[in-house]
């Protein structure tokens, strides 16, 4: 039967379970008169859930791990002894022969996979078969199970809460298992990648050029500093140059210059800045700005002015980063106590003079912290750069020059179907792994600022 | 008489000399105080200069995209005299009406026919290339909706080719422009809703964004049916049932370093644990919404977090004392006061999961894919993604198409943030 | 004032707040018939021994209670014991009213819903209305059931609360300065209120009002400190203290 049919089945029984064991459990409450941890209710959502979860998790379990018996089991077949050892070859007459027995295919390109696809389909009936089998045992045997428990003093309510709360850590440990898999996978493919590459190369060499990686000494061509230049040159000098100043300056016009009415409409404008996808920003920065930037490049007389320069890019990221800059500096300047400006007020300063030496001062923790988190975001960006700026990899001062940034870098290097074993391909793994430490490091150092000052206060 | 408490202080040499009151009329002052107040007005001017720039930003970006991508909704369309008594197409009336119509329609050589109507009609313009290579299909739907066409001569309208829809909106090469001149009012602008309802082509007058928008619409369903069961989940537990210790606390930071990793790192992830490791299918869309769900995730459990925390502590003592078991008071009480800010949280991290690339580039999905995907597992793009090939086009039709797609994007986040700003306006409760 | 056996028995309780020693070897018996006043300066524990009499002490990680608390000679703390049910039986009116943002019906028919008390939508209405007339407030809500609970003035939300709290069929109510939220006038009516409940159910008031105290209760105990240091009669314990602290403060002479 296919899988649609056996879950539907499965939730039949789990209906029927929790409307037999509620029917029991109200004949037992009807004749007696004390009070009951547990409503019939309850009891019926017991059975049920005693008759569900078990079969499910199994065909969980099944469904990731038959397609490996399966196979084995083919390749165990008589008919499977003329295959190639294991390899490549090997798995596309597998999986044609696979999709010939689904009947998702008509005909081969190899005859040796028409001859294996009755072997496939009979070992994929078998343990199918097998599979439905013990789903449906396993749903029978744990609804009879929880039905016979069904007895007046059995807390039903309280097993039904104990699994309810397992499954609230199991959806929270999920967070964890992510944490883990990223450091992980991370970790493994650039371990790998080391292997390779001396890591004094990698972080230290000022040559990258992956199209010419010499298979001896691929350090040579994998020196990631000047991508590291390109990153910092172009998040955290240019884009930071423009973000800061108009992000602050917002702010503090927000805060104390603007009326309520006014500000009830500007705050969400610069919230829409920051919901604009980055493909739309990429497109817009090659389109209009970089030619832009060009033409004005050339018009004040520099003559290598190129049309993916970093000021392109940099200026777009600017623009995407303001209401990052602009909320935590808004937050941070509405948590200062008014007593502190009134003070200043009183004495006869203007409003500018207070927000200058009083306010700013005060909220510049909170101001910092949410500097460095939008440094964090404009590193971290990459569809921008992808769009606007270049694939070189140059260590230059010039914004109106071409330079590259490491999450370029790393979606150029996994472009094609390069193997997973080659060094370019992980050392699209090792910048990604330098992106999130360095990410994560500016996260820490920000939270860190914006916790002290928060006691400043409290 | 007692001594006094207050101390001796010793007085400094500096209280000797008499103290002269600041003069507030001298003409020192005044002009100091003029400078103070321009500076102050200058200061001002400046706030309100950025609020303007950084609106200005926004209103520049939205001006050029529409003004680049509105004639990509629309074509251009050349009347064509069409006859298909000569064209021996056979094709009858009947077998038109039948169950075999697509079969036979498609075998009739139709494509031929019009590129001859084409040739015979307007022989100096380029006669069958001044039709897109896909003007045959219009007649091709004409005829089965009308069979009585075949026997008739009629006039249809039919999309130009890619160079001359440029050049009839303004921007093609010059001998494109000599063709438009000569064909006069011969052209016509509809609505291109092949736009809406085709895939991804190689002839810009052909591209349409439903296989982009389906591949992410399919996406998104993953991403949601992952992201929002755990996301809540998860928050449910780290507000109410979490033990206040080393384990949670770890919880608490690991979820909220995750809000911050970029994109790109997921989409590794995703490279690396379901295409490397689970062999899950390349740029299908349950390896897309797998990988967006991860990085959705946490934006869902803190949204989620602020939600619950939001609800009068008074509220759940009350249950309690009524003897609510603690589960009860979570689904009785709290969550449905949460529900907004949880809705409304997860609507803005959605729509912060539909405008992604990097990620979905980094799983494979940057192919040319002639054809919405049919399934979760069929290899499938997404409407960003789209829009990222398609501004790599060198051809100039492309130019618009991207930047219609880009303000068909726009206008869903719109709906999707407009909804969750809705949401959180009506139901705000105050406490 | 009476022979029967107590309601509730403390036996020499004590309640921590982490390294905090909040309650420090109480013992006290709460009677069926009686209402009993718990008084004393503020912070000195009454309102800490209260919650644990229904075990509300639970919901603060950092709270440990030792000692023995019984109802009706099973002790609360016992593993078997279960808390929802002890709950229901032990019931608790807050000091600000805190009726739930639902409609008046519903705040006093949650209780009786979860526990399953009522086996009919009828039977359900004939418990709401009983128990909003027992508090005193029926004859003001009756043709407003579905409006909200919010909306009800400060006394009659508080009255709400004891409603909902008698709808679960309790034996004991706990009252923690039910009446320090509210103006003068609900005060009295609340007051009658906890007169013409005395006796059906045991009724416990922490109070900071002495003179409160001694028109509502017929039994007072005297907190000070994290300690009882007496506990009698209440008219015993108003003319004719034994402790030289409870007479300073019932003189006024602190607190």
């Amino acid at each position: 039967m296919s899988s649609l049919t056996l879950l539907f089945l499965i939730a039949a029984l789990g209906l029927v379970a929790w409307v037999v064991a509620r029917a029991r459990a109200r004949r037992f409450r009807r004749s007696a008169r004390q009070r009951f941890s547990s409503l019939p209710q309850h009891h019926g959502w017991y059975v049920a859930l005693c008759t569900v979860v078990p079969a499910l998790t199994f065909l969980l379990i099944w469904y990731l791990v038959s397609p490996a018996l399966v196979t084995d089991a083919v390749l165990a077949s008589p008919r499977a002894a003329t295959l190639p050892t294991a390899g490549f070859e090997r798995a596309a007459i597998l999986s044609e022969a696979r999709e010939i027995a689904a009947g998702r295919a008509f005909g081969a390109f190899t005859p040796l996979a028409d001859g294996l696809a009755p072997a496939y389909a009979a070992a994929q009936t078998r343990f199918d078969a097998i599979g439905t089998t013990v789903a449906l045992l396993l749903a029978f045997a744990g609804g009879a199970w929880s039905f016979l428990r069904v007895r007046p003093g059995f807390s039903a309510r309280t097993h039904n809460e104990r699994l309810v709360m397992a499954l609230l850590l199991a959806a929270s440990l999920v967070a964890i298992a992510i944490s883990a898999g990223i450091v992980l996978s991370l970790l493994v493919e650039s371990a790998r990648f080391f292997r390779m590459v001396p890591i004094g190369d990698f972080l230290l060499g000022t040559r990258w050029n992956p199209s010419v990686i010499d298979p001896d000494d691929p350090g040579a061509a994998l020196g990631a500093v000047p991508l590291f230049w390109g990153t910092f040159f172009i998040g955290a000098v240019i884009a930071m140059a423009v973000a800061v100043p108009l992000g602050l300056m917002s702010a503090i016009y927000l805060t104390q210059y603007a009326t309520p009415r006014t500000r009830r409409w500007i705050k969400p404008l610069l919230e829409v800045l920051a919901g604009v996808p980055t493909v739309v920003y990429g497109y817009f920065a090659a389109l209009t700005v970089a030619p832009a930037v060009r033409q004005a490049g050339a018009a004040l007389g520099i003559a290598s002015a190129s049309s993916e320069s970093a000021l392109a890019a940099g200026l777009v990221m600017g623009i995407m980063i303001i209401p990052f800059v602009s909320s935590m500096a808004d937050d941070s300047l509405a948590a200062v106590p008014a007593a502190m400006r009134d003070g200043s007020l009183a004495m006869g300063a203007t409003s500018a003079e207070t927000i200058k030496r009083v306010l700013v001062p005060a909220a510049l923790p909170g101001v910092i912290g949410g500097v460095l988190l939008a440094v964090s975001r404009a590193v971290g960006e990459t569809m921008i750069v992808v769009m606007a700026a270049s694939g070189v990899a140059t260590l230059t001062l010039n914004p109106f020059a071409s330079t590259t940034t490491v999450t370029k870098q790393i979606v150029d290097l996994l472009t094609g179907e390069a193997a997973f074993t080659s060094a370019k391909t992980l050392a699209a793994f090792a910048l990604g792994l330098t992106l999130f430490v360095v990410t994560l490091l500016l996260n820490i150092v920000a939270l860190m600022v914006v916790r002290r000052y928060r006691e400043a206060y409290e | 008489m007692s001594k006094s408490l207050v101390p001796h202080a010793p007085v400094s040499t500096a209280e000797v000399e008499p103290h002269r009151p600041t003069d507030w009329r001298s003409i020192a002052m005044e002009r100091r105080i003029r400078r103070r107040y321009a500076a102050e007005r200058r200061f001002r001017l400046l706030g309100l200069g950025a609020v303007v720039v950084s609106a200005g930003f926004l209103a520049f970006l939205l001006v050029v995209m529409i003004a680049q991508g509105h004639l990509g909704f629309v074509e251009t369309r050349v009347a064509l005299p069409l006859d298909l008594r000569q064209a021996r197409l056979g094709l009858t009336a009947e077998r038109l009406r039948g169950p075999g119509a697509d079969l036979a329609l498609a075998g009739a050589g139709l494509e031929r026919a019009v590129d001859a109507a084409a040739n015979r009609a307007y022989p100096m313009q380029g006669g069958a290339a001044l039709l897109s290579d896909g003007a045959w299909l219009r007649v091709r739907d004409r005829i089965k909706r009308d069979p009585h066409l075949l026997s008739r001569p009629f006039m249809l309208t039919l999309p130009v080719a890619s160079a001359i829809d440029v050049a009839a909106k303004g921007n093609g090469t010059p001998a494109a422009e000599r063709s438009v001149a000569a064909l006069g009012p011969r052209l016509s602008r509809g609505i291109a809703w092949s736009f809406f309802s085709g895939a991804d082509s190689t002839d810009a007058t052909r591209a349409g964004i439903w296989g982009g928008l389906k591949g992410s619409l399919l996406t998104m369903l993953v991403t949601l049916a992952l992201a929002f069961p755990i996301g809540v989940l998860s928050a449910i537990y780290l507000e109410e049932y979490a033990p206040r210790n080393r384990a949670t606390d770890f919880l608490e930071v690991s979820i909220n370093n995750l809000a911050a990793v970029p994109s790109i790192v997921f989409g590794l992830l995703g490279l690396a644990v379901f295409i490397g490791t689970l062999h899950l299918p390349r740029s299908a869309p349950i390896v897309g919404g797998l990988t967006l769900a991860l990085m959705t995730m946490p934006v869902i459990v803190i949204a989620s977090r602020n939600a619950i925390r939001a609800v009068a502590p008074s509220i759940r003592d009350a249950a309690l004392a009524v003897g609510a078991s603690p589960i009860q008071v979570v689904s009785h009480h709290v969550l449905p006061l949460a529900a907004p800010g949880i809705l409304t949280g997860t609507i803005i991290g959605m729509a912060r999961a539909l405008g992604e690339t990097a990620p979905l580039l980094m799983i494979g999905m940057r192919a040319f894919i002639a054809a919405p995907p049919g399934s979760l597992t069929d290899p499938a793009t997404a409407l960003p993604v789209q829009i990222f090939l398609w501004s790599d086009q060198v051809s100039r039709g492309f130019v618009e198409k991207t930047s219609a797609a880009i303000l068909v994007l726009l206008v869903f986040l719109l709906a999707m943030n407009g909804v969750a700003i809705l949401l959180r306006n009506r139901f705000e409760t105050r406490w | 004032m009476s022979n029967n056996p107590p309601k509730m028995t403390a036996s020499h309780v004590d309640v921590h707040y982490g390294s905090n020693h909040a309650i420090r070897d109480v013992s006290i018996d709460v009677y069926q018939e009686d209402v009993t006043a718990f008084i004393g300066p503020s912070g000195c524990g009454k309102s800490t021994f209260l919650r644990s009499l229904n075990r509300m002490n639970d919901t603060i990680p950092t709270a440990r209670v030792s000692g023995d608390i019984r109802l009706d000679g099973e002790d609360i703390y016992a593993r078997g014991m279960d808390v929802v049910q002890l709950r229901a039986r032990v019931g608790m009116v807050f000091q600000k009213p805190n009726p739930f943002p639902k409609s008046i019906y519903e705040n006093v028919a949650y209780g009786p819903k979860i526990h399953g008390l009522a086996q009919s939508k009828a039977e359900l209405d004939r418990i709401v209305e009983r128990s909003l007339t027992r508090a005193g407030l029926w004859n003001e809500v009756k043709d407003r059931l579905s409006d909200s609970g919010t909306t009800l003035s400060g006394g009659q939300q508080q009255r709400l609360c004891i409603g909902r709290a008698i709808a679960v069929d309790p034996e004991v109510i706990l009252m923690d300065e039910p009446c320090s939220a509210l103006d003068p006038v609900a005060t009295a009516r609340i007051e009658e209120l906890i007169h013409d409940l005395r006796g059906r159910y045991a009724i416990v008031i922490v109070t900071h009002n002495m003179q409160q105290a001694a028109r509502v209760s017929q039994r007072t105990a005297f907190f000070h400190l994290g300690q009882l240091i007496e506990y009698g009669d209440t008219s015993d314990i108003f003319t004719n203290p034994r402790q030289e602290r409870t007479k300073d403060y019932i003189t006024g002479r602190y607190g």
